[in-house]
């Protein structure tokens, strides 16, 4: 199986995957760097790219005029209510879709993926004038509403896939043995899917977390999430570098911390199924 | 108490029928194995007295029970399956408890129990482990284990021994035998293997093509075939059939000589088990037979040999492959 590769082709190959990866990151590194910059430094041509004066003043700014901690409340509210109303649907959907597939099982599955083929615009006129007749613009309770529709196909596949896996004679088992629908779900699916529904909920919490275009359609002040919260920076005033990145910063640090500590569930969860 | 009785059970999937209509009656305590090629039905058969399967039609009565439409937790019947079916996630323990927690039995009376059962099945050093720590039969034997906890009205095994290798098969059956004995409760038992048929059945039921070719004891079949089918099917080697499927006779039934006999044939290839011979022999115009021999037998491969068949041991079918009596 494992082929002998030249220590120089190796030292080649990893070189190159770094500088992929360093291209690719480079433009929340240069994020990164522009908020700790002064405005005037932030638009200096050619750019400074370590050595310019380092100041926090922009955080203090940000700070000042804004309150992150509502944005960032309302961003883990969202991303997580989102996350877990999706999968008390889709657990028990995946469930069926999985262990009891019908003959247009398959085609109910291409049909909710094409959903995600739809651009949102499309459905933005309609989804706002509900919101407004139902009272719901700005609030938390209608933003999940929209969050865990729009990651409900994507929550589901993946799970299906996950679902997929698990022998369905356990689950006759378990039946066999007196569980009842809830209690199989509930006691054998369930844990054997952990790593599963793991990856999953990681996943979608990030999707929430970034998801800019409903989040800014939908919300003002109350239900603001962080890309709100970016966006209030980048206003007619005029366009302040160093204190947009500083927000993005702020915006961005809580869900790439989470992603860098699940980088392995997350990857096994994008690849599960594909690899045995 | 464990009686079954099947009224005119049929099962389709979509336009594709299963089983087109089974009556059958399992008495309480009895041993009855269904067998049959793959495809035949056996499995989808039990599956629908387990309720894994819904009816297309016809009752299933369980001690007197309509049970056509109760879910498979409410038959009070205990399923050993091929793959073992074991939560990967629980311990030995918890598996076998877990029928009895769902039952919500109070938990020392579920610890004696999965003690008792564990003892039964010589599993009480492995209560701790999990089932990817445990051998295929010791993986076999938890799943029995999570069956007799329960202490059900019957036993359903769909194929229990088909992944376990040919040494262990043998124990294991021993194993299943002794259990029916000391538990004296009802067990269908679904196979594919006619020796496990015949060893272990009280009453087999041969299936074809959905359909029940014939129900009775071992001997019952294996002496007075009902059809071709089952005369084909049980038995080891195969019944010979010949005159264009009218006369069946089997290899065990044929006296051999060297010097004479009613059928002349010539020795193609010979079979030697120790304490048999196979003979496949090339007999004219009536054929190849397979003929038995006792022990070692002296002709080899292009010798001449003679064959006389038992009387009473033939067999003969009319065209549509029903025995004639």
């Amino acid at each position: 199986m494992a082929r002998a590769v030249s220590t120089r082709r190796r030292m080649f190959f990893t070189a190159f995957a770094w500088a992929i990866a360093f291209v690719i990151f480079f433009p929340i590194l240069w994020t990164i760097l522009t908020s700790f910059k002064t405005e005037g430094d932030a638009i200096e041509l050619p750019p400074k790219f370590l050595f310019f004066q380092w100041t926090l003043e922009n955080y203090g700014i940000v700070q000042e005029r804004s309150n992150y901690l509502l944005f960032a409340f309302n961003s883990v509210v969202l991303a997580l209510g989102s996350t877990i109303f999706a999968l008390l649907i889709a657990i028990p959907s995946a469930w069926a879709m999985a262990f009891a597939p019908g003959k247009r099982t398959k085609d109910l599955l291409m049909w909710m993926l094409s959903t995600k083929m739809m651009p949102p615009v499309g459905a933005l006129i309609p989804i706002y004038l509900i919101f407004r007749d139902f009272h719901l613009l700005d609030t938390r309770g209608g933003i999940i509403a929209v969050l865990m529709l729009l990651n409900l196909p994507i929550i589901i596949w993946m799970l299906y896939t996950y679902f997929k896996e698990i022998p369905g004679e356990i689950l006759e088992a378990a039946r066999m043995d007196g569980a009842s629908i809830g209690k199989e779900l509930l006691y054998v699916l369930t844990p054997m899917a952990i790593p599963g529904i793991a990856s999953t909920i990681l996943l979608n919490v990030i999707l929430a977390w970034n998801e800019a275009f409903w989040t800014l359609s939908l919300t003002t002040k109350d239900a603001a999430p962080l890309t709100q919260f970016i966006a209030s920076y980048s206003s007619p005033e005029g366009l302040f570098w160093a204190k947009l990145s500083a927000a993005s910063t702020m915006a961005i640090a809580p869900i790439l911390v989470l992603g860098w500590f699940a980088q392995k569930q997350l990857v096994r969860g994008l690849t599960f199924g594909a690899v045995k | 108490m464990g009686t079954i009785v099947l009224n005119n059970v049929s099962k389709s999937f979509g336009d594709v029928v299963i089983i087109p209509g089974a009556d059958l009656e399992i008495r309480d305590g009895e041993f009855i194995v269904f067998v049959g090629p793959s495809g035949c039905g056996k499995s989808t058969l039990l599956r629908l007295i387990a309720g894994l399967e819904d009816l297309s039609g016809g009752r299933i009565v369980i001690d007197g029970v309509d049970a056509s439409d109760q879910p498979p937790s409410k038959r009070g019947l205990s399923m050993v399956f091929q793959s073992y079916a074991l939560y990967p996630h629980m311990s030995v323990r918890n598996n076998i408890a877990f029928g009895l927690k769902m039952a919500g039995l109070p938990k020392p009376e579920i610890a004696a129990k999965v003690a008792r059962a564990a003892a039964t099945l010589n599993l009480t050093d492995y209560l701790d482990r999990k089932p990817r720590q445990l051998s295929g039969g010791q993986r076999q034997r938890v799943a029995i284990g999570r069956a007799i906890v329960r202490q059900p009205k019957a036993f359903l095994f769909d194929e229990p021994l088909s992944n376990l290798d040919a040494a262990l098969r043998v124990n294991m059956r021993i194993e299943i035998m002794q259990l029916h004995q000391s538990l004296g409760a009802t067990m269908i038992y679904v196979t594919h293997d006619q020796v496990e048929a015949m060893t272990m059945a009280d009453r087999i039921v041969v299936l074809n093509k959905g359909n029940i070719e014939q129900l009775g004891s071992p001997l019952e079949l294996y002496n007075r075939p009902d059809s071709l089918f089952v005369a084909g099917f049980i038995g080891s080697p195969k019944m010979n059939i010949l005159e264009n499927n009218t006369i069946g006779i089997r290899p065990e039934h044929l006296a051999l000589s060297e010097k004479s006999g009613e059928w002349e044939g010539t020795v193609m290839l010979a079979e030697h088990l120790g304490s048999d011979t196979y003979l496949h022999v090339d007999a004219g115009r009536r054929g190849m037979l397979t003929v038995r021999a006792s022990g070692e037998f002296p002709v080899g491969p292009g010798g001449k040999i003679w064959m006389t068949p038992e009387k009473g041991r033939i067999h003969r079918f009319d065209a549509q492959g029903r025995a004639i009596r």
